[in-house]
């Protein structure tokens, strides 16, 4: 135990997973209880098509991907508040939009490189330390911002209308929530990939759903689930040799298991 | 139009002046005046689509009119006017798989957001208007188990938590029992007689309205009809609000009277 938490690429890759973990297992009870649970997928491949800009453009992919799907998830929020259209409606579109720019992007790049897919999949044990300052400014950012706008996120998560009725400003609080959550994204993405980071932010708030009589005990154990799940899978993924995002994700679905068991 | 019991302006709660408002090309509500009278059991009774929850949302502040002028206790209801207004919203529309308690959901009656952990002062008081609705069994309940009645309950105590003298109810009784509506619409009187409040509330069981209701709103569009019961619930009225009588005039009221 303690050869590996002497090994300076394995502390942060630990800490990057605690960062995560807390990222997505948060904000995962608005998306669960919101039935965005695409919203996750769709952000993440719309990092896709600014990570593949940034490639093309032959700068720091995540300079660019951070604004590109800042703009898509508002776009997304946008398109649902103006039009009759349902979340999930707007984020087909905005999903497929942005695989789409991203393909072209990368076809548009003289030289043939494999970084735009080592994205897909991402690599924990590969962060350095300005992707740990960076999560964790994002992470010490969401917990200021959650102590005032916890209770409204999760008022309008509740019902809409009679958040509005108690003359709350839900237009803007969703796009705060929007904002946080597209940045959370794209942050994580490096760290266990596209493919993967939606189950980040479903898995441990589902599981703790199964298990909460209150929406505070369902946050709080869907963030002891993103933390532990994410301690418990890198340590296994060390030992075993095995993919570390996997097998988080791996430990998490167990608790998702065990929690239906219990549930019943 | 004005209730004969209107001639003292101060003591108006709601007031209307020629107000409209409009979706696009649809319009909701046209160059509808009223003045609604403090401690009146008012119901709204109107066809689909005929702006009955547009007036609620109206005096929630949910909506500003496309024009003339909506006040409510003598101000624009943008203004923060919540602590005075207490709102019971369909239950239709929501979400029953949120993990939430019942009393936890009346304490938001309480501070206009979802709460954390309940403080003692906030868990005495919602438990106090649980008990006012007699609901404390189902304090601990999860929502998700709750009847249509029950859940009911809940939120009209969580909209007297903060004992409003306004009260606006928006189809409440949708979903409940015939037994379980007269216990609230006795509850929402009693409430009324305590409190000097006004009563607002939507609804499309005319038997109900008829034998709990000060004044009827009749509405559809434009104001048909804003009297007592017995003399809304005319012929002549529902033929113009409705297009036709409805078979629950007669087999509620039995005859068919004329304006």
């Amino acid at each position: 135990m303690l050869e590996i938490l002497s090994m300076s690429f394995m502390q942060r890759a630990l800490v990057a997973g605690l960062l995560v973990g807390f990222l997505g297992s948060y904000f995962g009870v608005f998306i669960v209880q919101r039935k965005m649970s695409f919203l996750g997928d769709g952000l993440a491949h719309a990092a896709f098509g600014g990570i593949a800009l940034g490639l093309l453009l032959e700068t720091e992919p995540m300079w660019i991907a951070v604004p590109f799907t800042l703009v898509i998830s508002l776009a997304i929020t946008y398109i649902k508040d103006k039009t009759n259209l349902e979340m999930d409606t707007s984020i087909g579109i905005f999903f497929a939009l942005s695989v789409a720019l991203g393909i072209i992007f990368i076809s548009l790049r003289k030289h043939y490189t494999t970084d735009a897919f080592t994205y897909m999949f991402g690599s924990i044990l590969s962060v350095n330390n300005s992707d740990l300052i960076i999560s964790s400014l994002l992470v010490i950012i969401t917990i200021i911002l959650s102590l005032k706008y916890w209770k409204k996120w999760a008022y309008a998560t509740f019902d809409p209308e009679l958040a509005k009725a108690d003359k709350l400003n839900t237009k803007f609080d969703d796009y705060l929530l929007s904002a946080l959550i597209s940045i959370a994204i794209v942050i994580s993405i490096k760290l266990v990939g596209i493919v993967l980071i939606a189950s980040f932010l479903v898995i441990p708030a589902a599981s703790a759903r199964l298990l909460s009589s209150t929406y505070f005990k369902m946050t709080v154990l869907s963030v002891i689930f993103g933390l532990s799940s994410s301690l418990a899978g890198l340590f296994l993924s060390y030992y075993l040799d095995l993919p570390s995002g996997a097998t988080i994700i791996l430990i998490q679905a167990i608790i998702f298991f065990v929690a239906i068991s219990l549930k019943k | 139009m004005e209730s004969e019991n209107t001639n003292n302006a101060n003591e108006n709660v709601v007031v209307f002046e020629n107000v409209t408002v409009r979706y696009g090309t649809h319009t909701a509500l046209e160059d509808i005046s009223i003045k609604i009278r403090n401690g009146l059991f008012i119901t709204i009774v109107g066809p689909n689509g005929g702006g009955k929850t547009t007036f609620l949302k109206l005096i929630l502040g949910l909506l500003e009119p496309t024009s003339g002028i909506v006040n409510v206790f003598g101000e624009k209801p943008l203004k923060n006017l919540s602590q005075s207004i207490g709102y019971v919203p369909q239950i239709k529309t929501f979400d029953r798989s949120f993990p939430a308690l019942p009393i936890e959901l009346v304490a938001t009656g309480l501070t206009g957001s979802w709460i954390t952990i309940l403080s003692k002062a906030q868990k005495k008081l919602a438990l106090e208007a649980l008990d006012q609705v007699g609901a404390t069994n189902l304090a601990k309940k999860p929502l998700g188990k709750l009847s249509g009645g029950e859940l009911q309950r809940i939120f009209l105590a969580r909209s007297i938590i903060r004992k409003p003298k306004l009260l606006l109810l928006d189809e409440p009784a949708s979903g409940i029992d015939v037994a379980g509506e007269m216990d609230f619409n006795n509850i929402l009187e009693e409430y009324k007689k305590r409190q000097n409040a006004t009563i607002i509330m939507i609804t499309h069981d005319w038997e109900s309205a008829y034998h709990h209701s000060d004044f009827v709103l009749l509405l559809n569009r434009v104001i048909i009809c804003y009297d007592k019961p017995n003399k809304a619930f005319s012929e002549k009225w529902l033929r113009i609000a409705f297009g036709h009588l409805g078979h629950a005039h007669d087999m509620i009221f039995g005859v068919k009277n004329n304006a």
